[in-house]
Formats: C-alpha cells, sequence, structure tokens
C-alpha cells in the first residue's frame, strides 16, 4: 500500500522499547517514504509517544530501526539527531532557563539547507515579537511554535512531531496546519503523533493505528472518501 | 583614626583578609555549583582537587623548578585531567542511582587523596613563597595592601565574571543551562551531552585547582587544607542556592566579608557565622538567596 515512487526513509521492524522493567511497545513495524506525512493514532498511553523517543534514543529498545539506509537501533541519541531527524516532544520542552532566542538557536545545524531565522520569523511572528522572554513566559502556543521552529533551523528534513495541537485554540491549530503543508510542499518527510484524528486527516498521507504498544491497522488517507473506513477507523479510536 | 572602638586599620585588615577568603570561597563554591547543576552531585571531592592544586604547584617549584605563572596553567590542567579521569571511570556509572552515591563516592575520593598525601607529606604545611613579580605591597594611606592580595582577589573577580560570562551569555553555556534542565532533549537535539559531563566535571575540578594555586602562598600547603574550607564552602552553596552561578559567586564574597567583619566586632562568631548565615537562609529561603524553587 506504500506508494512505490516514494523510497523508503524510515523503516522501524520488531520494536520493542521499555521503561525500566516495564515493555511497552512489542513488535511496532512502521514505514515513511520520502515526503510523506504519517500519522500515528491511537488512544492515550497506546505508545505513540514511546515509538518516537524510541526512535529517538531516548528509552531502551531494541528491534530495527532503518534510516537512509542506517540502523539506528543502537546509536545514542545524538548521533541520530546528527543524520537529520528533528525532535518535537510531546511536552514541548521549552528551557526555562534561556530567552525564546537561545530555545530558537539551541539545537545544533546538523544539515545544510534549514531555515534561516528571518524565514522563521515569516512563519511565526510571535516568536520575534518575544525574542527576549524567557521561554517559559510564553503561551502554550508560542512554545509549540518555538518548539518546532527550533527544529526548522537546524536542516533536519525528518520531524518526529508529538501532538502538535495538543490543548491549543482552534486558529493556533490552524496556523499549525499551514506550517506542516508548507513543509510537506518543501519535501520534509514527518511522522505525526495526533488525537486530533480530524487536523490529522487534513494534513496526511497515510494513518498508522497503535494499540497496546502494536500496529494494528494502517489506513492511506485518500481511503476516508469511502464510509466504511472512516467507520473502521472511528471504531478503534473510539470517536 | 576609630570606628566603635576599632581602630581602622584592624578594620580594613579584617576586611581584607575577609575579601581574600571570599574570593576562594566564591571561585570554589562556583565549582561545586556548576557541577551540582549539571551532573546532580555534590562533589564532595572539590575540597581535595583544591588540595591537589595547591600540592601540584608545590611540587612542580620543588621537584621540577617550574614556576608559579606556570603551575598557574599546569595545575587546573593536570587536575581538570584528573577530574576527567575520574568522571570517565567513576561517577559515570552512578548517575542512575540517588544522589546520595555521589556524595559517598567522591566523598571516599577526597579521603583517599587527603590519606595519601597527609601519608607523603604529613600534616604541619609546607610554604610556598610568594613570586617574585607580587612581593611587597602598597600603602594606601588607612592601610597597607600586599600586591599578591591585590592580585588574588582581581585574578578571581575576573575568572568569576568570566566564568559566569561564559555560562550565562554564551552559546556553549546555553547547552550547559540546557543540559542542565533537561540533559535527553539537548541530546535529542545532536549535542554529546556525556562528553559534555566530562568537560564540565574536568572544567570545576580545574577550578577549583586554579583556587588551590593561587592560594599555595597565602595558606600554608597541606593535605587538610581542602577539608579545612570545603564544609565553609557547601554552606556558601546552599546560601546561594545550589546550582545558581550568580549566587556562588555573590554569596562567596559577601560571606568572606561577613566572616571579616565579624572577626572585628565580635571574634567568638567568627567561625560559626557563616553557619548561623545558612541556618537563617534556609529558615526564609529554602531554595537560598538566588535559588529557584523548583
Ligand atoms: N516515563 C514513563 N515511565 C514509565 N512508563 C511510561 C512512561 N511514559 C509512558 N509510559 C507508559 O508507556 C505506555 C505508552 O505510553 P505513551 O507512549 O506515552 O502513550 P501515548 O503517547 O500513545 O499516549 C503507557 O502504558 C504509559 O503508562
Ligand atoms: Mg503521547
Amino acid at each position: 500500500m506504500l506508494d512505490v515512487s516514494k523510497p523508503v526513509r524510515l523503516k522501524v521492524e520488531g520494536l520493542n522499547a521499555y521503561y525500566g522493567e516495564s515493555h511497552v511497545l512489542h513488535g511496532m513495524n512502521i514505514e515513511v517514504g520520502r515526503g510523506e506525512l504519517v500519522t500515528l493514532l491511537g488512544h492515550n498511553g497506546a505508545g505513540k509517544t514511546s515509538t518516537l523517543r524510541a526512535i529517538m534514543g531516548l528509552i531502551r529498545r531494541n528491534g530495527s530501526i532503518r534510516f537512509d539506509g542506517d540502523e539506528l537501533a543502537r546509536m545514542p541519541a545524538n548521533r541520530i539527531a546528527r543524520r537529520g531527524i528533528g525532535y518535537v516532544p510531546e511536552e514541548r520542552g521549552i528551557f526555562a532557563s534561556l530567552d525564546t532566542t537561545e530555545n530558537l538557536l539551541l539545537p545544533p545545524v546538523v544539515k545544510d539547507g534549514g531555515m534561516s531565522i528571518a524565514e522563521i520569523h515569516t512563519l511565526f511572528p510571535n516568536l520575534k515579537e518575544r525574542a527576549r522572554s524567557p521561554g517559559t513566559k510564553l503561551s502554550g502556543g508560542e512554545q509549540q511554535m518555538l518548539a518546532m521552529a527550533r527544529i526548522l533551523r537546524t536542516g533536519a528534513d525528518f520531524l518526529l512531531l508529538d501532538e502538535v495541537t495538543e490543548g491549543l485554540a482552534p486558529v493556533i491549530i490552524e496556523q499549525i496546519g499551514v506550517v506542516i503543508r508548507l513543509l510537506k510542499e518543501r519535501g520534509f518527510t514527518i511522522l505525526l503523533v495526533e488525537q486530533n484524528f480530524p487536523f490529522a486527516a487534513t494534513v496526511a498521507d497515510r494513518h498508522y493505528v497503535v494499540e497496546s504498544g502494536r500496529v494494528v491497522d494502517m489506513v492511506p488517507n485518500t481511503a476516508l472518501s469511502n464510509p466504511d473506513e472512516v467507520s473502521r477507523l472511528h471504531s478503534y479510536l473510539g470517536i | 583614626m576609630e570606628i566603635l572602638g576599632i581602630s581602622s586599620q584592624a578594620l580594613f585588615g579584617q576586611v581584607l583578609i575577609g575579601f581574600i577568603n571570599g574570593a576562594f570561597y566564591a571561585m570554589l563554591s562556583l565549582g561545586l555549583a556548576v557541577i551540582f547543576g549539571l551532573l546532580n552531585i555534590v562533589n564532595f571531592a572539590h575540597g581535595a582537587q583544591y588540595m591537589l592544586g595547591a600540592f601540584v604547584t608545590w611540587m612542580l617549584l620543588n621537584y621540577l623548578g617550574i614556576n608559579y605563572w606556570l603551575a598557574l596553567v599546569l595545575a587546573p590542567v593536570c587536575v581538570g585531567l584528573f577530574g576527567a579521569m575520574l568522571e570517565r571511570t567513576m561517577l559515570q556509572r552512578i548517575y542512575k542511582l540517588d544522589h546520595i552515591y555521589g556524595l559517598l563516592l567522591t566523598f571516599g575520593v577526597a579521603l583517599l587523596l587527603e590519606g595519601g598525601f597527609r601519608q607523603q607529606f604529613g600534616v604541619s604545611g609546607m610554604p610556598y613563597a610568594i613570586p617574585r613579580e607580587l612581593q611587597g605591597g602598597q600603602n594606601l594611606g588607612f592601610m597597607f595592601l600586599p600586591n599578591y592580595r591585590a592580585w588574588v582577589i582581581v585574578a578571581s573577580v575576573v575568572v568569576c565574571a568570566s566564568t559566569w560570562f561564559l555560562i550565562e551569555k554564551t552559546r556553549l553555556g546555553s547547552y550547559l543551562r540546557a543540559a542542565t534542565e533537561n540533559p535527553k532533549l539537548v541530546q535529542a537535539f545532536g549535542v554529546n551531552v556525556p562528553m559534555m559531563i566530562t568537560l564540565t566535571y574536568a572544567f570545576g575540578a580545574g577550578l577549583s585547582a586554579l583556587a588551590g594555586v593561587m592560594a599555595a602562598p597565602i595558606y600554608q600547603v597541606s593535605p587538610v587544607m581542602g577539608s579545612n574550607i570545603i564544609i565553609v564552602v557547601f554552606a556558601v552553596v546552599v546560601i546561594g542556592g545550589m546550582g545558581s552561578i550568580s549566587g556562588a559567586i555573590v554569596s562567596g564574597f559577601a560571606l568572606g566579608l561577613i566572616e571579616g567583619l565579624t572577626k572585628v566586632f565580635y571574634p567568638e562568631a567568627s567561625s560559626t557565622v557563616i553557619f548561623v548565615v545558612m541556618a537563617i537562609v534556609l529558615l526564609v529561603k529554602p531554595a537560598g538567596l538566588f535559588g529557584r524553587t523548583a
């Protein structure tokens, strides 16, 4: 079902992950093609965030994570980032002891072709106005924009975005949608965790359904014109 | 001239001693604060590393004929390397455990170092001459200011201010501050955080050794010089706020001064005044004067 014209950038096979002794991912399988936007949908606690953390090397994991031909499963997080993967964590991770500009400039450049500060300020005008505010004095929406903006500066062209619309006002969600579509046009490859299915359906190519640490189904976004597919997806998500 | 029945000579003399002690408190608590911030370890070896700095200085001169000015560079580098090795081979293994293990381990290292030097050199302490360029002093009219003491104060202010600038105002410093808050995320941005931790520990150790070099001509070079000063320095860090850079610097100088003034006005309390201040600060502001409440 994967579009064959798009070479696979990320291929996750049999991925297990653990918090201490607790085993939370049980053989995840995911593929993301170049330029694709793929979502992970599923209930709270299904394992979506843990999947991104495991890919990023932030929790103990085993299995295979092939990225652009390299095996990431035994690399430390800093080397994974250097491959060109940008991570926006669920909790946003804005640093309190850094102001907005310092937060923006923090992640080192990992590849050529990152956005300039001027470009970032055009995309996210609020960040320019709040340049000297401490990171944690920003509103939730501004923190989310900052968390995305700082990754776009680094040249990373594969993004792991975790619930970027969570708890935000509809106008802000709309603004983030605009940015995500723009990134897609520019050729970014994106793995997006979402609880907000209506939002996900406006930006995604395919959806993986995650339950209890496993992928239980995959639905192409185009299939959503078929009412049967929609109700199948809704039954997973309990909508 | 007399102030409150105390001769101005005595008063300014004690203020100067207070400033000198404060300079050492500030340099030592600064390194402790940086290490505690990033490694979450109360570095009990800090006093021993200061003593090591002074001993390396003494040995460079007496065994190799290498002078004070070169020791100012070589001793911090040696002790910094020692710190890097300690971090790589031992501290790195215990970050996952409770903080108390870091404290115990570094305390053990401090005892080993102190014991080793005591075995070799005894406890009486050895003199180290003031470098020729800094002998003598200035008569300021109201007091006599030895050149070496003026140098220590100026040098420590410069060291503290540069460290503050490095941490609070530069890009490297923003890595350090960010990693202090959330090391995993900083590593997920592509920064080699384990390496940064090693270098930070080495830097803190080097800083304490630098204080040790400067201390050699003032205090006796002795195996117990570290354990004598380190308890006061811990109090300074607690007063300034664990992990606060500016807090460590400001309270280091301020408490040296308070100690000096207490010696003039109420000498009986001079050795306890810092702990009294610590108790009051902990009661009123448990996170320390400059600390952030988590
Ligand atoms: N830091 C953690 N420590 C221990 N268990 C965790 C931690 N974070 C998540 N979990 C557990 O892992 C499972 C998957 O959680 P998570 O990946 O956060 O789900 P999702 O993002 O889909 O809501 C849940 O059972 C959750 O309780
Ligand atoms: Mg989650």
